[in-house]
């Protein structure tokens, strides 16, 4: 026993570094941090970030043949890499992006909200490898109680500390009846490890009209409400506008990234591992021949995506319409789990590194802009394509690029996702996902139509101007979104590269 | 005399489980929906309990079962500083009344 521990940490050295730079800031914080004159957590940012470009560095080093960590706890492989570095990537920005926040700068003890992101972070990376029931609940509740903590971070602002009550009550009631469906897995199966259950669903002991069928059906939904909680999809998103637009925008822009995307590598995984067996020909889920899986999950994808773009058309502020549209995302890249083919997932891969490019990109210009007017409201975007030519047309790139528009990087992601989807016959899936790219496309052109074609409201036309590190950042997320939308060769291979899940 | 099995122990589980999803459903005071959460994390630790028990299983549900007492233990711990600071800015935690974030 001690020996599989011994012989696993070498190759833990990532998530321990994360972990370390946890533990470690929260002394500097208080050891160092507090003692500055004006304390802007500079030191214990800075320190966070020194951790997290550590653990960067160190993947390359963490040998990624899929194998397995600490028994059955925890696998490695080229998937969960690819989240990893997808993760600690977002980190990274989001604390260079905290630094520069208005809104956090005029929080007392801002040093602990860096620390606070490092153990989501550790908690997220835990997400991408968890292959036992216990590491899956664990890894999810590290990162829930880190981000119930960081969503109610503006003390001093009512909505911050509405969003992240909602925030608790919403995931605390989500993840224990998750908890309690892997109770009843656990009951049915005999076993925690996802493996094991494989090997348990695939036994042919399941068969419908018997009573164990039927709880086998309850307590797989039941775990699906603790994934759909964690990636919003609809019908478990009701915390996400709220807490999405109460956050600070860092936060939000952290948790609509980085957090969904683990939120999916730990859905893939579990699907993919229980529900396959590779004996048969890829995406077909034969475990349970009776149920078809991908069907949910497809009536799934259509009320996520079309609810979140729906709703989107009636929102005014920026941060709220992003939320919507965040959950109409998730809707898209659902699709690809819908089919749960080598291409599907490999889709879904891409999609996330285009989606970190042009999401992120958004919020960041966001948070700029309402840190120099303070409003994130539509009609306080009235001029500014003329009062802040650069940042406008930063915007507008990555809005036109969320709506899926050649030739910018999110067409391709788009493409990627319905061709998937096509291939594997789901046409009609494809046809509600263009249309409700048509959809979305309406509520981004309202800010494109406020921006560029509306004077603003009280006349004010004197121009904003931006620091240079706003427009080098700006800059900086638009290119990655025109390169990927003309020269996205690299993306797919890496993709496809990365789709290699551990199968025992 | 009947001897106490396992369906006794599912029972017992499944009606904390439904009495934890009513108080959500109904309550609206935030400390009393956080005690509906406790009430769900506990009979999903009984049934863990119950099935290494009488299934003949292994301990990996006793180990897990202390986990989630501990995990519990932490998120009360949050979310009561949570719930209090809410208090200190609105008096009240009542959660239909502190709804300024609206569709």
């Amino acid at each position: 026993m001690i020996e599989i521990i011994f012989n696993s940490i070498p190759s833990f050295w990532p998530e321990i570094t994360m972990s370390l730079t946890f533990v470690v800031s929260m002394i500097v914080e208080f050891s160092i941090g507090r003692k500055e004159k004006s304390s802007t957590g500079m030191t214990t940012g800075l320190f966070v970030l020194a951790g997290f470009i550590i653990t960067i560095l160190q993947l390359p080093f963490q040998n990624p043949e899929p194998r397995l960590l600490f028994g059955t706890m925890y696998s490695v492989d080229p998937f969960a890499m690819f989240f990893k570095y997808l993760i600690l990537a977002t980190g990274i920005v989001i604390i260079v992006f905290s630094m520069q926040s208005a809104e956090l700068r005029k929080q007392r003890a801002i040093g602990e909200f860096y620390s606070f992101i490092a153990a989501m972070t550790f908690g997220m990376m835990l997400m991408t490898g968890a292959s036992h029931l216990l590491m899956i609940y664990l890894a999810i509740e590290v990162v829930s109680i880190s981000s119930f903590i960081l969503s109610g971070f503006s003390k001093s602002l009512h909505r911050s500390s509405e969003a992240s009550l909602k925030y608790v009550l919403f995931g605390g009631a989500a993840s224990g009846v998750m908890l309690y469906g892997m109770s009843l897995l656990y009951g049915l199966t005999g076993a925690l490890d996802i493996f094991q259950i494989q090997a348990g669903l695939a036994s042919g002991v399941f068969v419908p009209q018997e009573a164990d069928f039927a709880v086998l059906m309850i307590s797989i939904i039941m775990i699906l409400v603790g994934f759909g909680y964690k990636i919003s999809a609809v019908p478990f998103h009701f915390w996400t506008p709220d807490v999405y637009e109460g956050a600070p925008i860092t936060v939000t822009a952290y948790l609509a990234v980085a957090s969904k995307a683990a939120g999916f590598a730990i859905m893939i995984r579990f699907f993919y591992v229980t529900f396959f067996d590779s004996m048969v020909d890829i995406g077909k889920w034969v475990s349970l021949p009776h149920f078809e899986w991908n069907i949910v999950l497809a009536v799934l994808a259509v009320i996520t995506m079309t609810l979140g773009n729906v709703v989107a058309v009636w929102q005014d502020n920026l941060k709220r319409m992003l939320a919507y549209s965040s959950i109409a995302h998730a809707g898209y890249i659902l699709m690809g789990a819908v089919v749960m083919t080598d291409l599907g997932i490999s889709a879904m891969l891409m999609y996330f590194v285009i989606y970190f490019f042009m999401n992120l990109g958004a919020f960041y210009v966001v948070m700029a802009v309402a840190d120099r007017i303070g409003s994130e409201h539509i009609d306080d975007y009235r001029g500014l394509g003329k009062r802040a030519p650069i940042v406008s047309v930063g915007l507008s790139v990555f809005l036109v690029s969320l709506t899926g528009l050649p030739p910018l990087a999110g067409f391709i992601g788009k493409w990627m996702l319905f061709s998937a989807v096509v291939e594997a016959n789901f046409i009609w899936l494809a046809i509600i996902g263009v249309i409700n790219s048509a959809i979305s496309l309406y509520y981004y052109a309202r800010v494109f139509r406020n921006m560029y074609l509306r004077e603003p409201l009280n006349g004010d036309t004197s121009p904003i101007t931006f620091s240079p590190l706003v427009i080098v950042t700006t800059i900086l997320f638009i290119v990655p979104n025109i390169i990927f939308g003309l020269y996205f060769g690299p993306l797919v291979s890496y993709a496809q590269h990365s789709v290699r899940i551990f199968l025992p | 005399m009947m001897e106490i099995g396992l369906p006794h122990y599912l029972v017992v589980s499944a009606v904390l489980f439904c009495l934890g999803i009513l108080a959500l459903a109904t309550r609206r005071n935030a400390v009393l929906m956080l005690m509906g959460i406790e009430f769900i994390l506990n009979s999903a630790n009984l049934n863990l309990l119950a099935f290494s028990r009488y299934q003949g299983l292994n301990l990996e549900g006793h180990v897990f079962a202390l986990f989630v007492i501990i995990l519990a233990a932490a998120e009360a711990a949050v979310a009561l500083a949570i719930v209090l600071h809410v208090y200190r800015m609105n008096n009240t935690v009542d959660a239909d009344r502190i709804a300024s974030l609206k569709e």
